[in-house]
């Protein structure tokens, strides 16, 4: 459906079912140079048991209009745009990669609409590597090229896929192509300047789960732990849920297991 | 940290899409022969037919051994995904029929294999889809022959029967500034010496009965998707950008942008039009691929050292086969096809409809049968056999003498396939001589 978020049109992809703001409001945030559509599986199962999904494109990706916004903090500000626009008070709110910062300090930001919070493959800070952020801005099929090689498996990069059928590193670079210029070189600098999230952690104080992959490269375990540890104020400490065999692409690797885990957080907490 | 970097074509041909068996740790490519699949509760169930969880129902649709061709495939040819059917006709049928119903317009190369031709000229028009043939060649045709109604462009990487080089940049440029996108039959060429994606097609369709098998034993056909084209911005294509009733009222584009195609063409054609492939042919395309880098060098290899033979010969008038200076799309060839080719052939013999006859009887190792992309080396005389009733005149108009003799050139000893050449010419120059 398409909606006027701070008056541009804003598309916003509902899983498959039509929007009721009655029922649990899900938004889900994708990460730099992407749109909705890495969320196709997780949405449609929450929008099929009991949940309504709001799943952007944001602002100059996909068929959002606007420009692409240039800071993690102005991205927070445009989801609670984003809720004002539909009608809804409280969501929960899951974002995966520059969408989990974005989700992160939505989330500090705003703690009276924010019900739970769900980080994919998030670390804070999330600095970006010098040679990706140089290749965004001048050579973007060079830093798709490299964003593939670190989020996918080897057996991701051999074609493997549990889409019958479908290559999921094919399908990724040419959703990343669709983007438009400067939409990439722009995530990824807001990643890489973003220093708040240890500090917007800190004050979230609702249930907290972080899905990490097993093998992700870009956002590997072993970095998600300063994060979790500053979400100290959550109810019973941040939940960590690792997705088995995944990286850091773990909605299209691993999409049951991440569909599953999301939903039974939302379900159950 | 490292650079990035992808698997070469020898790799994807022996791995893409399969991953030791989770079960059993199988290391070949496990036959899924089964029919159905059990679903481990109703909502499970549910979720499956439902599109929020990936996996099999019916293997019409799906099949995991299918699923391992496809994504070889896709990998090999740099597509977002492929779908496995039963023909390489049932490749082209299903790409249509995804894009377009009664009303549509195809514009077409008139240089096309001739079960293509047949679908195209005289059975789809029954069903309301008119196609216009073109002169692959000329590009102010190709433009001309756009209607308003125009849905797809259509070409062979190697046409038939003269082996001209599809010019892929230039065409897809023009269905591109129609809105329409490029539908590429690379059977002749395979990835291994042409990739149509990257030269600006935007879906491959093989018949992988030929060179992608090798041995001649599995029928099957195969679409790839490039995933580039803007089906929402082109406006022209509603069944992958509006709702369709048949499914969940899914709007395909907005499921998935890059993948709509593909969505539609797997939960509508394959389901409704049903020409699955049978998971054992997949299974043997799959062992035929394997090994496709390295038949098709050296398919290329003895169709050069053929071709230059022939062609030095007394008895032959002429020889169609890209790789030859002689080929009105050398150059062409040489920018489109660096490695090669391929190992299709064509020649004119002198001596009318009896030498060809004669030549096609003096082989011992060509064999005789309607059929390429073997390895072993095949041959066919269309005037003598696929085309026996035509006059002349007529064989002329369809491009074809009364002379003219089809090589597949396979992999024996290229000593022992140019040995059995000269059997037949000399059996041919006895009937010359009279």
């Amino acid at each position: 459906m398409e909606l006027s978020v701070n008056d541009t049109p804003a598309y916003v992809y509902t899983g498959g079912r039509p929007f009721d703001r009655r029922q649990a409001v899900v938004v889900l945030v994708h990460g730099a140079g992407h749109d909705h559509s890495v969320w196709n599986y997780q949405a449609r199962q929450l929008a099929h048991h009991g949940f309504s999904v709001l799943a952007p494109d944001l602002p100059g990706h996909g068929r959002s209009q606007g420009a692409p916004l240039p800071t993690i903090e102005a991205l927070a500000d445009w989801i609670e745009s984003l809720l004002d626009a539909a009608g809804v008070v409280h969501a929960a709110l899951a974002g995966h990669s520059m969408g989990s910062l974005v989700a992160l300090q939505a989330a500090a930001q705003a703690p009276a609409r924010i019900t739970k919070l769900i980080l994919l493959g998030s670390v804070a800070p999330m600095p970006v590597a010098p040679p990706l952020l140089e290749a965004a801005a001048r050579t973007r099929d060079s830093a798709h090229a490299m964003i593939n090689q670190w989020s996918y498996t080897p057996a991701s990069q051999l074609g493997a896929s549990p889409v019958p059928g479908v290559s999921l590193t094919g399908l990724n670079l040419r959703l990343m192509e669709r983007q438009r210029d400067g939409v990439l070189a722009n995530d990824l600098a807001a990643c890489n300047a973003y220093q708040g999230g240890l500090e917007a952690a800190g004050r979230i104080r609702v249930p907290c789960a972080m899905l990490c992959g097993e093998r992700d490269q870009m956002t590997p375990r072993k970095a998600v732990k300063p994060l979790q540890e500053a979400l100290a104020n959550v109810p019973g400490g941040a939940r960590m849920i690792v997705i088995k065999g995944a990286g850091h692409a773990m909605m299209a690797e691993a999409p049951d297991a991440v569909g599953d885990a999301m939903r039974g957080f939302l379900t159950t907490t | 940290m490292t650079q990035p970097r992808t698997f070469g074509p020898e790799t994807l041909a022996l791995h893409a899409g399969q991953s030791p068996d989770p079960a059993f740790g199988a290391r070949a490519a496990p036959i899924y022969f089964t029919t159905s699949y059990v679903f481990p509760d109703a909502d499970h169930a549910a979720a499956l037919f439902n599109l929020e969880r990936p996996g099999h129902v019916y293997t019409r649709i799906s099949n995991p051994t299918n699923a391992m061709l496809e994504e070889r495939i896709a990998a090999l040819e740099g597509g977002i995904g492929a779908i496995a059917v039963a023909s390489g006709q049932a490749a082209l049928h299903l790409a249509i029929t995804t894009l377009m119903g009664a009303g549509g317009h195809i514009v077409a190369s008139h240089a096309l294999y001739g079960g293509s031709h047949n679908l195209l000229a005289y059975t789809l028009p029954r069903f309301g889809i008119t196609t216009t043939f073109v002169d692959p060649r000329n590009p102010d045709a190709w433009r001309a022959a756009v209607r308003p109604e125009t849905r797809l462009f259509f070409g062979e990487s190697l046409g038939n029967p003269g082996l001209d080089v599809l010019d892929i940049p230039a065409i897809a440029g023009i269905a591109h500034a129609h809105r329409v996108p490029l539908l590429v039959d690379a059977t002749l060429v395979t990835p291994c010496l042409q990739r149509p994606l990257a030269l600006g097609a935007d879906l491959v369709l093989h018949s992988a009965t030929k060179f992608l098998g090798g041995h001649g034993v599995a029928v099957g056909g195969l679409l790839v998707d490039g995933g580039r084209f803007d089906w929402e911005a082109s406006g022209l294509f509603p069944t992958l950008t509006e709702p369709y009733d048949g499914f969940h009222g899914m709007d395909f584009a907005e499921e998935s942008p890059v993948a709509a195609f593909l969505l539609r063409a797997r939960r509508e054609g394959l389901r409704d039009f049903g020409a699955c492939l049978s998971p054992m042919n997949a299974f043997q395309i799959l062992q035929g691929m394997e090994t496709l880098p390295l038949r098709m060098r050296a398919h290329v290899a003895n169709a050069r050292a053929v071709a230059e033979h022939l062609a030095a010969h007394p008895l032959v008038a002429h020889v169609a086969w890209p790789g030859l200076a002689s080929h009105p799309d050398h150059a062409l060839a040489a920018r489109l096809l660096p490695d090669g080719a391929g190992s299709v052939l064509s020649f004119e013999l002198q001596g009318g409809r009896a030498a060809g006859r004669a030549f096609i009887e003096g082989l011992r190792v060509f064999s005789h049968l309607a059929n390429v992309g073997d390895a072993k080396s095949l041959v066919i005389h269309p005037a003598s056999t696929t085309h026996f009733r035509m006059s002349a005149q007529d064989l002329a108009a369809a491009g074809i003498g009364e002379g003219t003799v089809r090589l597949s050139v396979g992999l024996e000893s290229v000593d022992d396939l140019i040995e059995d050449l000269n059997r037949g010419l000399y059996a041919a120059s006895r009937v010359v001589q009279g």
